[in-house]
């Protein structure tokens, strides 16, 4: 990297800056509003600066592991790049799990790493980690900074890298003399990256094909996921799908993209998705495949996916295409784009789609099934889908909500119906208990008038449970619902299936008083123990605008979440209940 | 199936570890790997050697040209080409008159004496992955001492260079 790469030259005589300023009017070139970070030894330049000024916000979380979730969390509600920043060591081996979390779900976040002095690097010194060697099979990419001449491209180039094409996580080493070594600023327009040009636009040629087999279908199915959010194409995935009266099912990071209360939609698919979603799937002849990626929880028994299907994939990443199944029609592109160009040419056709009027018969038996149904006794345990039924309801499906992992997420998934995209921020790819809570404190960050529910469990909460106490210092007023049954729910439900239900080490005991340590972190805290009285509480909760509640729900230990396709299994091979 | 990459990339710390990364990441094997600067000293350019079929191929080809660094990846076994290694192979031999093999062997594969010290000969010789392996097969009735081997270089055939912006 050549400072003569730098479009516009510096005077001679401009005003030398030190690294550490140069970092904070890179991030304001940036427009970057907010930062989750913690400070330590080889940072401490960049936050003396961060003190000196008022144009970015510094959130200071409880644990590096919380600044990469908060940072995505930013950046999944809003589309813009969330950015994180640590110290060296141990600081940057806790922001790991974030960063890997954001190269699963392909979020657009800066990760800025503190770093050793150049003059020590490899020699085992204090607080050194090869942070660029241990984040390399996890990130989009990653760069070490030098010198602080080659500050302001590498930052230049992470945002645009991060941003544009498939989204991911670039992780940007900032030694500490770097911070130091003075130079004039000069801000580069172009990130100069001959060899990083990703592919907007779709082939006409591959497009047109597309078309003809839509033409030809009599069991077609939509199948789109996050990528369709990414590309902030979920205007033009409804018109698609309105447009060709097709069913349409999300995965479990596209939920939104398309309206989930809308006839058209099928629910959710994959491992927990609904009978009609998986058996559309399994006998369809056209499938059209937008922003997904063909991950084993959504397909099963690969030998088994989709066997009649013709297959089209609409995606910006070439590698994701045929790389677990061989698809027919590939389109490399945007989503957006490409279905804006579908649309175009559907538009201008004189002869209408074949009639799919049996397919949907079909599709409607099966969704007789009602197969997300579950059955509430007033007088029994509570229901975990009975808490996220009311939810859905008070909040008039209006809520962002974030989640953890377990079966509390599928359950969230399964019946909170998101009619917009941006408003389910959940761990994917990666499946990171602990995402949910910091997630929460970045969305509400970016959105700081909107209602911001975190669903967790027991288990999953005390991964991150100590950003209780930032939620405290920044008044963050989220709404936590801690589905308590008393297990690692998702692990005691395998081993119910698979294991003879012996529960090795999936039961929860000594937990905490959440109630009280919720307060103890100055917020509310109210416990739920009977059916009865969910509704009411959570009415109660949902007005307590300005504070973080802590809804402690004592759910149904056993409950299990159907439908289940086993792995191995195939989608018409469902277990029901 | 054996593949040769013709691969031009970013002449810059971390590269090829990035490249060497994405195999390892796979469970694939990098057969044999050389990696030089090029005329433009910004770019080094990688010619490697792997195994794998075709959906195997297809999906290493795609993912480095996933990676930032990289510039241009060329499959030249799917493109009229053509390969040179260079080997350099000590050999002892029981007596002085074993060495007119040597010579033999060496006009018929073009291989020439760079070192000898006694009856311990280094000879070197160019030439494809298989001629290579010919050559040694010749001297096996002596003591083969060592073997070093480059690994292959590739070009395509005729007019085409690998250039920054050439697509698969
Ligand atoms: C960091 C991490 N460790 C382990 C797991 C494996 N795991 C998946 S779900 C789960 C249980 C989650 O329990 P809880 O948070 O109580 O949610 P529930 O399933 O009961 O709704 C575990 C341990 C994981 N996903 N993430």
């Amino acid at each position: 990297m050549s400072t003569e790469l730098l479009s516009s030259q510096p005077d001679s005589d401009t005003e030398l800056l030190t690294g550490a300023e140069i970092f904070i009017r890179c991030l304001v070139e940036e427009r970057v509003s907010t930062v989750f970070g913690y400070p330590g030894g080889a940072v401490l330049h960049i936050y003396d600066e961060l003190h000196k000024q008022r144009e970015v916000d510094h959130i200071l979380v409880r644990h590096e592991q919380g600044a990469t979730h908060a940072a995505e969390g930013y950046a999944k509600s809003t589309g813009k790049v969330g950015v994180a920043l640590v110290t060296s060591g141990p600081g940057a081996t806790n922001a790991v799990t974030g960063i890997a979390d954001a190269y699963m779900d392909s979020v657009p976040i800066v990760v800025f790493t503190g770093q050793v002095r150049t003059a020590l690097i490899g020699n085992d010194a204090f607080q050194e980690v090869d942070t660029v060697g241990i984040t390399r099979p996890c990130v989009k990419h990653n760069i070490l900074v030098k010198t602080v001449e080659e500050m302001p491209l590498a930052i230049r180039r992470a945002f645009h890298i991060a941003s544009t094409g498939r989204p991911g996580p670039v992780v940007v080493d900032l030694p500490k003399d770097v911070t130091e070594q003075k130079m004039p600023f000069a801000y580069p327009e172009n990130p100069h990256l001959r060899s990083y040009q990703p592919t907007t636009v779709g082939h006409a040629g591959q497009i047109k094909r597309a078309i003809k087999l839509l033409e030809k279908a009599e069991r077609p199915i939509i199948y789109s996921g996050g990528g369709v959010i990414s590309s902030n194409a979920h205007e033009e995935l409804t018109e698609f799908t309105r447009l060709t009266g097709f069913p349409i099912t999300n995965t479990l990071m596209g939920l939104g993209a398309f309206p989930g209360t809308d006839p058209q939609f099928v629910q959710m698919l994959g491992m927990h998705g609904s009978y009609e979603a998986n058996m559309a799937m399994h006998h369809s002849d056209t499938l059209i495949a937008v922003g997904a990626r063909f991950d084993d929880r959504i397909t099963g028994n690969l030998e088994k996916f989709c066997p009649y299907a013709k297959v089209i994939h609409i995606d910006i990443d070439p590698s994701s295409i045929s790389k677990n199944f061989p698809v027919h029609v590939p389109v490399v592109g945007d989503a957006k784009h490409v279905l804006r160009a579908m649309i175009d040419d559907l538009k201008q056709r004189e002869r209408a789609l074949p009639d799919i009027s049996a397919w949907w018969d079909q599709i409607h038996e099966w969704a007789k099934k009602d197969s997300f149904a579950y059955k509430q006794e007033m007088d029994a345990d509570i229901k975990p889908q009975y808490v996220l039924d009311a939810l859905y309801r008070l909040t008039e499906g209006e809520a962002f909500v974030t989640s953890d992992v377990g079966q509390h997420q599928m359950w969230v998934a399964q019946l909170y119906k998101f009619n917009k995209p941006r408003r389910w921020i959940n761990s994917g790819g990666l499946g990171t208990m602990g995402f949910g809570l910091p997630a929460a404190m970045g969305v509400q960050l970016a959105h700081p008038d909107s209602l911001v529910c975190c669903v967790t469990g027991e288990a999953s909460i005390q991964m991150c449970i100590q950003e209780l106490s930032t939620c405290r210092q920044y008044g963050l007023p989220i709404k936590v619902i801690n589905l308590n049954n008393r297990y690692m729910g998702m692990v005691r439900q395998w081993q119910d299936f698979f294991y003879d239900s012996r529960y090795a080490m999936s039961y929860m005991e000594a937990l905490p008083d959440f109630v009280k340590l919720a307060e103890s972190y100055g917020h509310v805290g109210v416990k739920v123990e009977q059916a009865k009285d969910v509704e009411p509480t959570l009415k109660e909760v949902l007005a307590m605008k300005d504070r973080l509640v802590f809804v402690d729900v004592v759910t149904d230990p056993r409950e299990n979440v159907f439908p289940m396709i086993a792995p191995g299994a195939a989608h018409n091979e469902m277990i029901l209940s | 199936m054996r593949r040769i990459l013709a691969v031009l990339l970013e002449n810059e710390a971390g590269a090829l570890s990035r490249v060497a990364n994405l195999f390892s990441a796979r469970g694939i094997n990098i057969d044999s790997l050389a990696v030089t600067p090029t005329s433009d000293e910004t770019l080094s350019r990688m010619t490697l050697v792997t195994y794998g079929d075709d959906r195997i191929l297809e999906q290493i080809t795609k993912q480095l040209h996933k990676l930032v660094d990289v510039v241009t990846v060329m499959d030249l076994t799917a493109k009229e080409h053509m390969e040179r290694e260079l080997a350099l192979i000590k050999v002892r031999f029981e007596n002085a008159e074993d060495v007119d093999e040597l010579q033999q062997v060496n006009k018929v594969y073009g291989g020439r004496i760079a070192d000898a010290n006694e009856l311990c000969y280094t000879s070197e010789v160019v030439g494809t992955s298989g001629e290579i392996e010919d050559y040694i097969t010749a001297l096996s009735a002596h003591e083969i001492v060592e073997v070093v081997r480059s690994g292959p270089l590739g070009i395509r055939r005729g007019e085409k260079a690998l250039e920054i912006g050439h697509h698969l």
